[in-house]
């Protein structure tokens, strides 16, 4: 087995405060992010491509600081810029970006082989097992699909024993199947090799399944970063996080199959959640996504209706956005968000305070939205 | 018909001499010309693009006359080697290798460019960050990238040196066993009575190998442009 990190491997930090100038936009940065999965999270086009490029050493700032491990990258008051080569920071691009002229087991080799013997710190069967990619060594880049392209091109960044992994939108370029295929392996990634990583997407779903810590960016801005749960039930980051796919991240375990009703029963704080997913180990975590827009409020427990499950809650605030209204509520310890209209809420007269029942349809749940996810250690 | 007399075979391997010091020194001088045009941006850089294609539109006898103008014992540039190194190279057979190397140097600087102007260099940045130093870069993803591009022009450039024959004759004359390449023989071969079997032999020895050369170099550039569309997918 792959399993546990190699001994005496500490956990790596990185820190990060710059700006830059690049055209139009103004780019100012500051966040840390620790073990785990730390998310760039915004829209095309806000920054996220320059800020990971600028850890790298693809793209110099005008001003500031980055240190991985304590190791100072680049420190404009000192002078201090370290070339890309000598920063020890892996890159995933989204296009894989793979040596045409070298096969599968040459490019998963290049960076290894720039590794001194000493500082390596992952074995080169134990990645190709973990990505499932021996089959594919002999190959040319040309002839791989683009979901391998990727697992190799992870792979050959995990083979450079890099401080600091960075992932710009490794799945963009994949349709959903292919997505689907790869994320399991960056989770493993994640448990298994204990290497910091910045992840940059603009998806909700990869954010939401795969971050302990999310970063806002939004028009250069590194705005707000926070605990993935915390940040994602923010009413009033919905601007920024966007108010279509806004919605609640929480934790849950895997409780086995209801005889009843053939679901996957979910336990969370909130309470017991049925959903439509195929059969997952008992006491598995899972971490699923509820979108605000999936979630009704009833002020009393409906009994008849389709919806499977009814939530009992407390209002915590309510934000008005004409002609919605966002809600946060507390259920057991679990926030949940709401999203209805501003005329409901009056119709209901819902106050901050108020105990009701938040409903959600077992359709909501699909795969795309319930992923396995180790918490964080802390 | 079937064998070569002295004097033929005199002529042929002269050509592939003078073929072979071409492309040795045009190589390195090429390779960085063809870099700067592409990677660079500088005032004058039309001009110096104008210079190294010039000789591609430049009629070869006016060619050769400057470089006999240049490189002449008189010539500035001809008169300091024969001060400072003694070396004269007019009537020489390596000025027929300084004619072949102006004459073919276009067309070597061309394909390299063109294989380099494909190189993604987003893959250049991409083994930055997998550990590899501005130098190991270009040795083991720019050229191994650029290569198809660096053999096609070497290809042709040696072919062209086989068979340079206004700028030669101009520059060095038509001297047997020192000048008299493979084509100014065969020209010297149709102006004698009795010469044509000789000069359609070598006609038909110029014929083969130029055609080897296109067919290899169009192999070589296919092969580079399937490596870069290739990426990507």
């Amino acid at each position: 087995m792959p399993g546990a990190p190699p001994g005496g491997y500490t956990a790596l930090t990185l820190e990060v405060d710059v700006t830059c100038r690049l055209g139009r936009l103004h780019i100012e940065a500051a966040f840390e992010a620790g073990p785990g999965v730390t998310a760039l999270f915004g829209r095309s086009g806000a920054g996220k491509t320059s800020i990971v490029n600028m850890i790298a050493g693809l793209l110099k700032p005008t001003w500031g600081r980055i240190a991985a491990d304590g190791r100072v990258l680049y420190d404009s008051t000192v002078g201090i810029s370290l070339p890309a080569y000598k920063r020890r920071v892996g890159y995933v691009f989204q296009d894989g970006r793979l040596f045409p002229h070298l096969t599968v087991q040459q490019n998963l080799g290049y960076g290894r082989w720039f590794t001194p013997a000493a500082e390596r710190i992952l074995d080169f069967d134990q990645v190709v097992e973990l990505l499932d990619i021996a089959p594919l060594l002999k190959r040319l880049p040309t002839s791989l699909s683009g979901g391998e392209k990727q697992r190799v091109a992870i792979g050959r960044a995990l083979l450079a024993s890099p401080r600091i992994l960075l992932m710009d939108e490794p799945l963009a370029s994949l349709d959903e199947h292919r997505k689907q295929e790869i994320l399991p392996y960056i989770e493993r990634m994640n448990d298994e090799t204990r290497i910091p990583i910045v992840y940059v997407s603009h998806s909700l779903n990869e954010v939401a399944r795969l971050a302990n810590t999310v970063v806002l960016v939004s028009e250069g801005r590194a705005e707000v970063a926070g605990p993935t749960a915390e940040i994602m039930a923010r009413t009033d980051l919905f601007p920024l996080t966007g108010r279509f796919e806004a919605g609640a991240v929480i934790d849950c375990t895997v409780a086995g199959r209801d005889h009843k009703s053939g679901l996957l029963r979910l336990d969370s704080k909130a309470g017991e959640l049925l959903v439509p997913l195929p059969d997952m180990d008992e006491g598995t975590m899972v971490r699923t996504r509820i979108r605000a827009r999936d979630v009704m409020i009833a002020t009393e427990e409906p009994n008849s209706v389709s919806a499977l499950n009814v939530i009992p809650a407390t209002v915590v605030d309510i934000r008005i956005d004409p002609p919605y209204a966002d809600i946060r509520l507390d259920a057991g310890g679990d926030a949940l968000l709401a999203r209805i209209t501003e005329y409901s809420v009056r119709k209901l007269d819902l106050k901050a305070g108020r105990n009701v029942f938040a409903v959600i349809k077992s359709t909501a749940f699909d795969h795309r939205s319930v992923g396995v996810a180790k918490q964080s250690e802390d | 018909m079937t064998e070569l007399t002295p004097i033929e075979l005199e002529a042929l391997n002269l050509s592939l001499k003078v073929a072979f010091w071409n492309v040795i020194f045009s190589l390195p001088l090429a390779l960085a010309v063809a870099w700067v045009l592409v990677r660079y941006d500088f005032p004058g850089k039309i001009l110096v693009n104008a210079l190294v294609f010039l000789p591609l539109i430049l009629p070869p006898v006016v060619t050769g006359y400057i470089l006999l103008l240049v490189f002449g014992t008189k010539g500035p540039v001809g008169a300091w080697l024969q001060s400072a190194l003694g070396i004269v190279v007019v009537f020489k057979w390596t000025g027929a290798v300084i004619a072949a190397a102006v004459m073919s140097f276009p067309l070597m600087v061309r394909a390299i460019r063109l294989s380099m102007e494909a190189v993604d260099q987003r893959l250049e940045a991409t083994a930055a960050t997998l550990g590899a130093s501005s130098p190991m870069v270009f040795l083991t993803v720019t050229l191994p990238l650029v290569l198809p591009g660096i053999l096609a022009g070497t290809i042709l450039a040696f072919a062209k040196g086989l068979g340079e024959f206004g700028a030669t004759i101009t520059f060095v004359s038509n001297i047997p066993g020192e000048t008299r390449t493979l084509p100014i023989a065969i020209y010297t071969f149709l102006q004698i009575p009795g010469g044509e079997g000789s000069a359609i032999r070598l006609t038909i020895i110029a014929i083969v190998v130029s055609i080897v050369a296109l067919l290899m170099s169009e192999l070589l550039a296919r092969r580079a442009a399937r490596r870069v569309h290739g990426l990507d997918a």
